[in-house]
């Protein structure tokens, strides 16, 4: 396991292990994950990093035959104790999901949803909007649309109002599932652009089936195989000297 | 080879036919009952049978005023609205975002079991049981009121509301539920502000439907509202008798000689209710084709 | 902030769990009042016996005969005419103004009151073709009122049948309707005949059609044609509920002739429902 990190460490998973009815789908996961950077998690289909990533907002719990052991603490906290409040915890702990899922409202309430959820005042909502969506790189297209539906948006464009919803919330850490594997090109580098300036601010921990994105935008990579985390480490140590063979294979059949 | 082209254009032709035998129906059934009731008309003026406010068909003159009965279906389908609506949608959310899996699939079934129950056992139950205790309740003289048939029918609306509802809200996808929850929104807050909304137009659709049920019933309103023709006050009419177009025809069509302008102001009664049902089954299934998601 | 969203779920989840139970206790009280008091008057004579003593006593015989001849009847009109009018609409049509009227025509018809339709039966049936009050009147209004249950659940069996399998019989040069009648129908016909099973519950409960078009009040004989008047149940039950001078004498009757309708709009329910979830999973396998 790595070093002490240079910000800290946000999260810490000790011997996670994972179960959907008699399948054991994570085993004994460690890992610590550093504070304002970007960790991505890589590996083949099935392999279980989108069912880790979610046990770090506790989305699982949604499962019904979903079983959880081990411990997951964020700044800190037990996330999984008895007393932490899950709602509380996806404050704190915001994500972004595959595809874009705006909700069928307009741009500006889609924005506002959680922040009125958490009590911010009326007075406060065009300048949390204007805020969100400035930091979510989409001001300046919809500034002066706001009240439009965002499933009138293009697919790059709702996956940035995702982002941008997430961060109106001001969550600690952002998780993004696999945020540009319905996006085109062009769509994905902006959300790359996004993801790098947002780490000065945030805790980001990216799934991604794509191998040169995780080695554009991770600091940190861990590579997961048929529910084992086999290899974590800084992102260039990972894919120029890989030190567990199965790692090498996968990098090597992908990415020569 | 020329053959089987003939008989699968001939098949063709016949199936086309069934289908066609639909549109004949409705045709058919628009033409024999605007005619009959139409005819009221040469001996009755169409602007007293619309403003008149006294149904008294057989006295001398004769008055034959939409007025009371209009309303007299208005007042009891309010009041079923009133009761059944919230109660529907209410259930239709328990059992698609709440209720474990197997507890769903139970509750499905028996919610469809109101839906099979003929109107004249509903009708039956409520003159028998519910009429009693609204009377005893409400000290009133009687209690075959409007009240009751509202009870009955809102009752009876409740399995199209909740099946249609639940339909809408099931259909929202996941990924919009989840998203709001990733948020940090409580599972009611999702239901509530993202799920419902979201579901709203299947909804409207699904409380349409129920009203269009709901004034098109006859048996259980004849059994249970009293059958008075007076215009129903708001809210006092709730606990007096009235009198709903429904049963004012299956009550009366037995007893008129056919061709008579009470015969045939019956059928202009009944015009007015196919006219009114067609136009809330227009409007609902236009609300219905808009909700399906593209996401 | 929290702890209130939070009370305000629990609230909330508590209401629409009351409403749930509310709507479970309406089906529990209305079956329990009518089976509790209507088992006891059921015998076999009750089912097998003609009315005695101007109905206050004797059996339902020919309201359960005459209910039979409308399944019969209305069945026999409208299972071919809604199968075939599916078969069109599901294989055949293509999206235009013809399939739109159509659509129409059958959305409307299905919410088109019933007394309505009883007014409709009584101008053309019995007035205008001149079948007069008769089972023949009865049984054709009927058939009319639910050829659009039959159609739609015809139509959702027709398309639970994969895609592929039409392909593959097309691609072998089958023609269009020897693929629908060797690979579509064998598939489809349960889920088809499900419709028909559904709409008999309906026929045997539906009242206020009848009245118009052929009921009787009572009848010292079985009818002996299409053309003669009939009893049935549902117009029995009413009768005896409403009208006349000894409506407190025949309760028993009374809530008997209630639980034989609900036993029969049951069973059918419960057949259909069983036919189609068992056809359901074949077809998933």
């Amino acid at each position: 396991m790595p070093e002490t990190y240079e910000n800290g460490t946000e999260i810490e998973v000790k011997d996670l292990n994972l179960w959907y009815g008699d399948n054991h789908a994570l085993h004994d996961i460690s890992i610590d994950i550093p504070k304002n950077s970007v960790t991505a998690f890589i590996g083949p289909s099935g392999c279980g990093k989108s069912t880790f990533l979610r046990c770090l907002n506790r989305m699982n719990d949604l499962i019904p035959n979903c079983r959880i052991e081990g411990q997951v603490n964020i700044s800190g906290e037990d996330i999984y104790a008895k007393e932490t409040d899950v709602v509380d915890l996806r404050k704190r702990v915001g994500m972004v999901f595959q595809k874009p899922n705006p909700f069928p409202m307009s741009i500006f309430d889609n924005i506002a949803y959680g922040p009125r959820i958490h009590g911010m005042s009326k007075k406060e909502m065009p300048e949390i909007v204007e805020n969100a969506l400035q930091s979510g790189a989409l001001w300046k297209e919809v500034s002066d649309r706001l009240d439009v539906s965002a499933l009138d948006l293009s697919g790059g464009q709702q996956q940035r109002l995702c982002i941008a919803r997430t961060l109106a919330v001001k969550p600690e850490v952002i998780l993004f599932d696999e945020p540009c594997s319905a996006l085109d090109p062009i769509s994905t580098s902006k959300i790359e652009d996004l993801i790098l300036e947002l780490k000065k601010d945030y805790t980001i921990v990216i799934v991604t089936h794509n191998m040169q994105q995780a080695a554009r935008i991770s600091d940190h990579t861990a590579f997961f195989l048929l529910g084992d985390l086999i290899e974590f480490g800084k992102t260039n140590q990972i894919f120029e000297n890989p030190q567990e063979k199965e790692t090498e294979d996968y990098i090597t059949g992908r990415f020569g | 080879m020329l053959n089987r082209q003939l008989k699968e254009k001939g098949i063709e032709s016949l199936l086309f036919a069934a289908g066609a035998a639909a549109v004949l129906a409705l045709f058919l059934l628009c033409i024999f009952l605007f005619k009959d009731g139409l005819l009221l008309f040469e001996n009755y003026p169409i602007s007293s049978f619309l403003t008149d406010t006294k149904w008294y068909p057989t006295s001398e003159p004769e008055h034959f005023g939409l007025l009371p009965l209009l309303l007299g279906s208005l007042i009891v389908t309010v009041g079923a609205i009133l009761f059944s609506v919230p109660l529907g949608i209410a259930t239709a959310i328990y059992i698609s975002e709440l209720a474990d899996p197997k507890i769903s699939n139970i509750l499905k079934p028996v919610t469809e079991i109101l839906a099979g129950i003929p109107s004249v056992v509903y009708g039956f139950f409520g003159l028998v049981i519910l009429v009693p205790i609204v009377q005893k309740t409400l000290q009133i003289p009687t209690g075959q009121t409007a009240l009751t048939g509202s009870i009955m029918l809102g009752i009876m609306a409740l399995p199209t509301i909740i099946s249609i509802s639940e339909d809408a809200i099931s259909s929202v996808p996941r990924s919009i539920k989840e998203g709001s929850l990733a948020l940090g929104s409580t599972k009611w807050q999702t239901i509530y502000k993202v799920t419902v909304p979201a579901a709203l137009s299947g909804i409207s659709a699904a409380v349409m439907l129920g009203v269009g049920r709901a004034i098109g019933e006859t048996m259980t309103v004849m059994m249970v509202t009293g059958n008075s023709a007076v215009i129903p006050g708001f809210p006092s009419g709730l606990f007096a008798p009235v009198r709903t177009m429904t049963a004012t025809i299956a009550l009366e069509m037995g007893e008129v000689p056919q061709g008579s302008d009470h015969f045939h102001a019956l059928f202009a009664i009944g015009s007015v209710l196919f006219i009114t049902t067609f136009i809330i089954n227009i409007i609902a299934n236009y609300i219905k084709r808009r909700y399906r998601f593209n996401l | 902030m929290f702890s209130n969203a939070k009370l305000n779920e629990k609230i909330a989840f508590g209401l629409l769990k009351i409403a749930t139970g509310m709507v479970v206790a309406f089906v529990l009280v209305i079956l329990y009042y009518i089976v509790s008091n209507g088992y006891s008057a059921i015998s076999i004579e009750f089912i097998t016996e003609m009315p005695r003593s101007r109905m206050t006593e004797g059996g339902i015989y020919p309201a359960i005969v005459g209910t039979l001849y409308l399944i019969i009847g209305s069945i026999a009109v409208a299972m071919p005419l809604g199968m075939l009018a599916a078969i069109y609409l599901t294989e055949y049509s293509k999206p235009g103004k013809t399939t739109w009227a159509i659509e129409m025509a059958i959305n409307n018809l299905a919410g088109t009151p019933s007394v309505v339709f009883g007014l409709f039966g009584l101008a053309m049936f019995v007035k205008y073709l001149g079948f007069g009050a008769s089972i023949l009147s009865a049984s054709l209004t009927l058939a009319l009122l639910i050829l659009p249950v039959i159609i739609r659940a015809s139509q959702e069996a027709l398309l639970t049948v994969p895609k592929e399998y039409r392909e593959a019989s097309l691609a072998l040069g089958v023609t269009k309707w020897e693929t629908i009648r060797k690979v579509v129908l064998p598939s489809a016909i349960p889920g088809m005949i499900t419709g028909a099973i559904l709409s008999i519950g309906r026929v045997a409960g539906e009242t206020a059609p009848i009245l118009l078009t052929g009921a009787a009040y009572f009848l010292p004989r079985l009818p002996d044609s299409i053309y003669s008047q009939f009893m049935a149940l549902p117009y029995h039950l009413y009768v005896l509920a409403t009208s006349g001078t000894s409506i407190a004498q025949t309760r028993p009757i009374q809530y008997g002739t209630a639980l034989i309708l609900l036993i029969i709009v049951l069973c059918v329910n419960i057949v259909a429902v069983s036919v189609r979830s068992h056809y359901r999973k074949k077809l998933k396998r």
